[in-house]
């Protein structure tokens, strides 16, 4: 009986020190997912507000509007930081318009037309281009790349947004592909059948069928390969010239918002509205990228529930 | 009306098809020959010329001759110090998602954050690096600093493939495991975990490749200068890394060999980030032989 | 017109796997020629050879001769297009396209060039008019083919094949995935579609082969053991292993 008694109370102590262990991983787990949570808000928030203290002393318009940009710590300095808000929307469109088709277009190699051996080797290239640094991908732009423009356009240097456009293309080429690839490859087969049934050639099959039905993945790739390249710093300043100027030719040396806060953010004292104001480009690319992959997540949503 | 009946596929569909094929093909041969070409330049260029000397060797202001050694060993220092902060609480947030959440607010929540996170500029971490360990916490520019910056960037991708691997692990498993009585507790660790940890170990190469490569967060939070003398462990010098030092001697550097060194590191940049992706696989690839 | 469908020694195979032995087999012109079997013994297949559709899967090797109205399929500069837009075919599943039931019926008629809206309006119409499906789709054309119901999906498919007035109709247990009123309306569509097409068809339900084909072939393992009129087929089988089968002994 006694005996019993101590094994039954052992067991239980036991199951005690289980069930506590149990619930201390739980709430382990919960609290790391939280973590990642008061990370991002954090990051916002703090992003937010030293970012509009830019405005005590700079106006909104003059900020977003103005292209003079001449930051400094007596009366005169001006903050117009108009010209590295263009230049990153030049410098995202260009890259969107040379990346995606061929992004677009070795997604439909791979999914609709590549034989499975060439299909399974190239697949994991285009997974390690990924994991490339960007600063190698600036080195490459910067050793071959620029001397090769500047040769085609005679001009004395190759800095500029077509340099840096040509390198994030190359840069985003295998985010766009692999995800487009993947919902490619996620079509159907009944699809296909029914259209070739009908004698659709090949072409006619992938225009008219298969990428319209794959459209929102081709989508949302497109927009993961734009953040990534509205974001990407390094290999930009390394091929863009950094001049705080508006671009006039695509081959003339200028500056983008991640380009100027790496150049600038060194150099300035905290407690500045110089630094202010590089912090709140940092914020309006933040506030970007989280608008896009909302908008991706919409997408997504839309298309689970087709 | 006109007869469909007799219609034939047109020659010129036809045409465009071949075409279309043609060029396909010659896309993906140019693109896999591009990429291909790229990588053996960088190492062509760099690897033959790296000695002993240059890699564990002190870099030089002034002088040809400088090596990389306390960047190389930076990068290593805080690519493993940001995977140690990151990798509990990624996988904690990973099994948390792919275990225990139930499908409320709190969870999409949550899974909106981490997508937020993994959208957010690598250098907006850097400027919230300087704003924390520069500003707040006055130590400068160093390991420390750069690190946690870096862990920060590490936690969505690794959250997200912590997810997918404990996710991807069939139903099956845990139900054997509960069957013998096993507590949630011990089936995640004896069970699940053990059965992801291929995937597990696939996303941990993607994610420390890429931070022993980034440059943005390090350059703000670690700065461009590493230690002055080797094998320097201490957390608060300086903590520029190699990626960082490949920038700053091609465009900074006034040494007169700039141009081989940024060769040189850029090839051994580029070794170890594709061993890394590589060498993490190998056992995998070897586990998985034998289990055939 | 007895072999308007004429084939003869075909063999297939998939890599070395074969799945077609020695098929000899003809149909006639106007008639529902049904193919049964237990599953996996190559009625699919043999469909599939008909419009070419094996093509699209790799390291496939066909032997044999098939021609229909005298024109063979596997010649050396057959168009394949054409000869699938003149063959049409219905699948298993239902499978219109992420399209407006409209675009559905459309699209193949575009795709052979047909540009005007007028032209293209009078197709659909015609062709959702033989699918009986007109009525209850003719106000809602804008709607996605998707959200009929499974049934009206499956005629929606049948009109999309016959859109670009095809000269036979392939169907490969078109009716599986469907409930019983949906399939006794695609049977009656079928009976009424013979007057126009040549229509082969293959089914997993014995009764279908034989309320509505003229002719039945009973497949085992990759050969055509039996192929006779219907009546003939199911009330005096000639092999024994047609009798078993049709019996319920085994498949
Ligand atoms: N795409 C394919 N690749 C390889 N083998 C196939 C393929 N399709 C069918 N088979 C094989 O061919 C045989 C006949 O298949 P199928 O024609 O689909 O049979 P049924 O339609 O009579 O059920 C089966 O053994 C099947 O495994
Ligand atoms: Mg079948």
């Amino acid at each position: 009986m006694q005996q019993t008694n101590s094994t039954a109370s052992k067991m239980s102590g036991r199951h005690w020190r289980l069930m506590f262990s149990d619930q201390v991983f739980k709430w382990f787990c919960l609290f790391s997912a939280i973590v990642l949570c008061v990370v991002l808000f954090s990051i916002v928030f703090f992003m937010g507000k030293t970012g509009v203290l830019t405005f005590e002393f700079v106006k909104v318009t003059e900020y977003f509007f103005s292209l003079n940009w001449n930051p400094g710590f007596d009366e005169t300095a001006t903050y117009g930081a108009g010209i590295f808000f263009i230049g990153t929307i030049l410098l995202t469109l260009l890259t969107l318009i040379i990346s995606v088709p061929i992004s677009v277009g070795i997604a439909v190699f791979l999914a609709e037309i590549a034989p499975t051996r060439l299909k399974e080797t190239v697949r994991p290239i285009l997974d390690l281009l990924v994991g490339i640094p960007s600063v190698i991908y600036g080195f490459l732009g910067l050793t071959i790349l620029v001397p090769f423009v500047a040769k085609v356009f005679g001009t004395q240097l190759g800095d500029g947004l077509l340099a840096a456009a040509l390198v994030l293309s190359l840069m985003v080429l295998p985010t766009i592909g692999r995800i487009s690839d993947d919902s490619i490859e996620a079509v159907p087969q009944k699809y296909r059948e029914a259209a070739y049934a009908m004698g659709c050639t090949k072409l006619q099959t992938i225009f008219f069928v298969v990428l319209p039905a794959a459209r929102r993945g081709i989508v949302s790739a497109i927009i993961l390969g734009m953040t990534r390249a509205l974001g990407e710093t390094m290999a930009v300043v390394m091929v863009i010239g950094n001049v705080p100027q508006l671009a006039e030719s695509l081959v003339q040396p200028t500056s983008v918002l991640t380009s100027n806060i790496v150049m600038q953010i060194m150099a300035v004292p905290f407690e500045s509205t110089w630094n202010y104001a590089l912090f709140f480009m940092g914020f309006s690319l933040l506030v970007v990228a989280l608008l896009l992959i909302v908008f991706v997540r919409i997408i997504n949503n839309r298309s689970e529930v087709q | 009306m006109q007869n469909l009946k007799d219609f034939k596929a047109s020659k010129l569909a036809k045409i465009f098809n071949q075409f279309f094929m043609v060029s396909m093909w010659v896309l993906g041969i140019i693109t896999v020959f591009f990429v291909l070409l790229l990588l053996f330049l960088i190492l062509k260029d760099g690897l033959p010329y790296v000695t002993w000397d240059f890699v564990i060797g002190l870099p030089s202001e002034i002088d040809a001759g400088g090596g990389i050694g306390p960047m190389l060993l930076n990068s290593f220092y805080v690519t493993i110090l940001s995977l140690l902060v990151s990798i509990p609480i990624s996988l904690g947030a990973g099994i948390y998602l792919a275990e225990y959440a139930p499908d409320n607010k709190l969870t999409s929540t949550i899974r909106v954050c981490v997508e937020g996170l993994s959208s957010v500029p690598s250098i907006v971490f850097g400027l919230i690096g300087i704003a924390l360990f520069v500003e707040y916490f006055q130590i400068g520019l160093t390991i420390i600093g750069a690190s946690l910056s870096l862990a920060m960037l590490n936690l969505p991708l690794l959250t997200r493939v912590s997810e997918e691997s404990i996710r991807a692990v069939p139903h099956s498993y845990r139900e054997g495991s509960y069957a013998l009585g096993a507590t949630k507790l011990q089936t995640i660790f004896k069970v699940v975990i053990p059965v992801a940890m291929r995937g597990l170990i696939t996303g941990l190469s993607l994610v420390a490749g890429r931070a022993f490569g980034e440059s943005a967060v390090i350059i703000l939070a670690g700065g461009v200068n590493a230690s002055a003398e080797m094998w320097d462990f201490s957390l608060f010098s300086p903590g520029g890394t190699l990626a960082v030092h490949l920038w700053y001697v091609q465009s900074e550097a006034i040494v007169p060999d700039a141009k081989e060194i940024a060769h040189k590191s850029a090839a051994v940049l580029l070794f170890v980030v594709l061993a890394i992706n590589l060498l993490f696989r190998i056992p995998l690839w070897w586990m998985e032989r034998k289990m055939k | 017109m007895n072999d308007y469908i004429n084939l003869h020694d075909v063999n297939l195979f998939y890599g070395t796997n074969q799945a077609l032995k020695d098929v000899k087999l003809q149909a006639a012109k106007h008639e529902i020629t049904a193919f049964i079997g237990p599953s996996g013994c190559g009625k699919s297949t043999l469909l599939r050879c008909l419009n070419r559709m094996n093509d699209l899967i790799p390291n496939v090797k066909i032997t044999g001769e098939i021609s229909v109205a005298g024109e063979s399929l596997y010649g050396a500069n057959t168009d394949v297009e054409s000869l699938r837009k003149n063959i049409g075919m219905v699948f298993q599943a239902p499978n219109p396209f992420m399209m407006s039931i409209y675009d559905n019926i459309a699209f193949g008629p575009r795709r052979f060039g047909v540009k005007s809206k007028a032209i293209l309006d009078e197709i659909v119409e015609k062709s959702l008019r033989a699918a009986v499906l007109w009525d209850e789709v003719k106000d809602q054309l804008k709607k996605s083919g998707l959200s009929l119901s499974g049934g009206q999906q499956q005629r929606l498919c049948i009109a999309r094949a016959l859109s670009v007035e095809p000269d036979v109709l392939l169907m490969d247990e078109a009716t599986a995935s469907l409930d019983p009123i949906s399939t006794m309306k695609i049977e009656e569509l079928v009976q009424q579609l013979k007057k126009d097409y040549t229509i082969v068809m293959v089914t997993h339900n014995m009764q279908q082969a034989a309320r509505v084909s003229d002719k039945t072939c009973f497949f085992l393992n990759g050969e055509v053991i039996e192929s006779a009129p219907t009546k003939t087929l199911f009330n005096n089988p000639e092999d024994k292993r047609t009798e078993d089968y049709i019996t319920g002994r085994f498949g």
